[in-house]
């Protein structure tokens, strides 16, 4: 219980965010929903076509609404400049604006279109124009229903805006999706009490404002929107405070990339910098978010950056691929690879100690005979990359079944049978603990993967930040990052990254 | 007025939905101070009629005059806030008081309704005082209507339309409400078109009758010579109705006590 009351007392900040954001979005999609609404109600047509629009976007599941954004504004970098932010504030806000068009536009055109229409009727016969007929009748009558369908959008934004976390816009996704990946289970209960809580909040002031229209008591209407407006207020001067830079840290979503974040988060603080943290990027989005300068730095893998960035699909020594990676970088984007943290978090396949050794399989070799009675757990994005094709084809896997999973559910999966091998990570803390045996790879059909700490262009030449991250490099061994892992994602007595985090940098003396 | 002609004239006008005509070429000229009653079966093409005088419909071809000017040269706003209007549906708007909805014509001229025009209003239509600050949900069908014919007069209109006016309302408040507007109708020296499928009704109240009948008007005469048999077979067949039920009535009052 005390640990819920602790998490829910650090949400302070992405609390801020979620709020700010969910106001700024709702505001939009107001702002669009309305002229559009008075349109419709003077076209059947385009009230057809908008609602038609507007049901339709609410049938893209949010997530992927939010996931869109991304290449669509990168197109729209062909016409805006590459200034355009294709991560964080932006595209959250257009996927959610566009989420809370529906209702709004619903309600006001369903009121419009119920409106007696001898009210029109009179009001056209008095002489009023268009837009006295739309300030002094249309608009105070439909008020009260289109406040309901503003109520309504608020509380699906404010829900939807915690997958904004995936587009890396802080919000209260971000304890959710932390939680989520390292099994902690307070963390993620903090999350959903929070935007519930906060949704009730804007329920209840909305439901203030709504009612005040309906009872034609404006006192009531101003007093909601006015105490709305603080909420929005104070979120928006509570994420202002300091003036010391801000950088802005990136993590992919998974238990390590937390724990790292939170590391090189600590040694920037120290440095002066104040930090901000842009968790759960997708691999394919965590790359563009560096080289457009929407994060300052994060840490990548060799393997993963050359096949899925330079495209390379040769296999050359570690040293190798990391001196070109490091040249392409700088060429491509003037990127800078600062440097290897000293451990690996390779693709390793792993099985049950206890049923590999009683199948009598100690290499990827020895699943040739056996695949077609395989099934093979991988992390969301394994099966649609180079390497699985790889080991795939290198080892004649084609008939095996394939499952995905997020990681952390993937060793589940394997410790209670439900797939009989996984694509392991090597740096992950449970392979030991749970007594998993690593696959050789005699092929060598999956590349290295080596950390590194990647630096965003603008960062390069910032000696300060530069230098601040330096002792990192060759400081971390696999064994240490095993540990680290396994504290936040053990069921038991589990860390969170920010304390694993503070235990890491103990334990390599930085 | 009547040295200059008119005060309203219709000029050849048509109104056709798909291959109805609404009406059909009709010239019809009205004299400043009648009271004209449009009478006819649903369909006829009365309101039709009616409703181009202040483009709530515009003609397909042919064209209305006020006092000599095409209606269709000033913009329907401004025409339409000096004509008075009418309507069975009544329209009162829900979200104002009853003060605020006959102060509506000041204001949407960017004028202030004063509270002793309201007053002077609310006395012209027999309504109460005490209910100027009520919402039109808390009136009866025949104060709501009294309330829309003060609405419609508080532009001081020289012209005033009524579609239906009292097509809703129970038959006390609608002879009451008839003959008040009757009565402002003189008192204030407006030209009044009412349209009504009721020819007891328009033979109480107009001092002429029009008669229409797909589209055409086919008898205009007055309530006096319609009483006395002429104006043709479809006014004679609306004129029939009320004098059946009078008969009937004064049979009925005649019959053995």
């Amino acid at each position: 219980m005390n640990g819920l009351l602790e998490a829910l007392l650090r949400l302070g900040t992405p609390l801020a965010e979620h709020v700010l954001l969910s106001a700024a979005a709702l505001a939009l999609g107001i702002v669009v929903a309305l002229p559009l609404a008075v349109w419709a109600s003077r076209s059947p047509l385009v009230a057809r076509i908008a609602l038609g629009f507007a049901a339709l976007i609410q049938t893209i599941p949010a997530l992927a609404l939010l996931a869109l954004f991304f290449p669509i504004l990168l197109a729209l970098r062909a016409v805006f400049g590459e200034g355009l932010p294709t991560l964080g504030f932006l595209p959250a806000l257009l996927a959610l604006a566009l989420y809370a068009l529906l209702p709004i536009l619903r309600n006001a055109v369903t009121a419009q279109a119920n409106m007696d229409p001898g009210v029109i009727e009179a009001a056209d016969a008095m002489g009023m124009t268009f837009w006295q007929k739309l300030r002094l009748v249309e608009a105070p009558i439909t008020a009260p229903y289109i406040m309901a369908g503003i109520r309504t959008a608020a509380v699906w934004v404010i829900g939807a805006a915690t997958l904004a976390t995936t587009v890396g816009q802080p919000s209260l996704g971000d304890p959710i999706f932390a939680g989520l990946q390292t099994q902690n289970w307070v963390l993620v209960l903090a999350g959903c009490i929070a935007s519930a809580a906060l949704a009730l909040v804007a329920d209840g002031l909305l439901g203030l404002v709504e009612r005040g229209f309906a009872t034609r008591r404006r006192a009531l209407s101003l007093t909601g929107i006015g105490l709305a407006l603080a909420g929005v207020l104070a979120a928006a001067i509570s994420t202002q405070g300091s003036t010391r830079e801000t950088v802005v840290v990136g993590a992919k979503n998974f238990s390590e990339q937390f724990i790292l974040a939170r590391l090189i988060g600590a040694r920037l603080e120290e440095a002066g910098y104040n930090v901000r943290y842009r968790q759960g990027l997708g691999s394919a989005v965590i790359h563009g978010a560096l080289t457009s300068g929407a994060i300052d730095v994060y840490v990548d893998y060799s393997g993963t950056i050359w096949a899925n960035e330079m495209k390379r699909d040769d296999n050359p020594p570690p040293e190798e691929m990391v001196a070109e990676i490091a040249q392409w970088e700088k060429r491509t984007s003037g990127t800078q690879v600062v440097g290897r943290l000293g451990f690996e978090n390779a693709y390793a396949f792993a099985m049950r100690g206890d049923r590999a050794a009683e199948l009598g399989i100690s290499s990827l070799d020895d699943l040739t005979p056996i695949a077609s009675t395989l099934t093979i757990g991988g992390d969301v994005e394994f099966f649609e990359r180079p390497e699985w094709t790889s080991v795939r084809d290198a080892y004649g896997l084609q008939g095996a079944t394939t499952r995905s999973f997020t990681a952390t559910f993937m060793y589940d999966a394997l410790t209670s049978g439900a797939v009989d091998a996984i694509s392991a990570f090597s740096s992950d803390g449970r392979i030991a603990a749970d007594r998993l045996t690593v696959l050789y790879d005699p092929k060598r059909a999956l590349p290295s993967y080596d950390a590194l700490l990647l630096v965003t262009p603008d960062r390069a030449a910032d000696m300060r930040f530069v230098n601040a991250l330096r002792p990192l490099i060759g400081a971390i061994s696999v064994e240490a990052m095993r540990e680290a892992n396994y504290a936040v994602d053990r069921t038991e007595n589990k860390l969170s990254p920010d304390e694993a985090a503070d235990r890491l940098a103990e334990s390599i003396g930085r | 007025m009547e040295a200059s002609g008119p005060f309203l004239r219709f000029e050849q006008v048509q109104k056709r939905y798909g291959a109805l005509a609404a009406v059909d070429g009709v010239t019809l000229d009205i004299a400043g101070g009648s009271f004209v009653a449009l009478v006819g079966a649903s369909g006829s093409g009365k309101s039709t009629l009616l409703k181009m005088v202040n483009r709530l419909v515009e003609p397909d071809a042919g064209r209305v005059l006020i006092e000599g000017r095409d209606v269709a040269e000033t913009p329907a706003p401004e025409l339409r806030r000096r004509i008075g209007y009418v309507f069975q549906g009544i329209g009162l708007f829900p979200h104002m008081s009853v003060a605020e909805n006959i102060g509506i014509s000041p204001r949407i001229r960017g004028e202030k309704a004063e509270r002793g025009r309201i007053a002077e209003l609310l006395r012209l239509v027999d309504l109460e005082q005490s209910l100027a600050p009520r919402l039109p949900d808390a009136l009866s069908g025949g104060q709501r209507q009294r309330v829309g014919v003060a609405r419609a007069l508080a532009a001081e209109p020289h012209l005033l339309l009524m579609d239906e006016p009292f097509g809703a309302l129970d038959p006390v408040t609608r002879d009451g409400l008839g003959r008040r507007v009757r009565d402002l109708h003189r008192d204030l020296g407006l030209t009044t078109v009412m349209v009504t499928h009721d020819m007891a009704e328009a033979l109480l109240l107009a001092d002429r009758v029009l008669v229409m009948d797909g589209g055409r008007i086919v008898a205009d005469t007055t309530p006096a010579r319609l009483l006395a048999g002429n104006g043709g077979e479809v006014a004679q067949a609306l004129v029939a109705v009320p004098r059946q039920q009078a008969e009937a009535l004064a049979a009925l009052g005649a019959g053995p006590r």
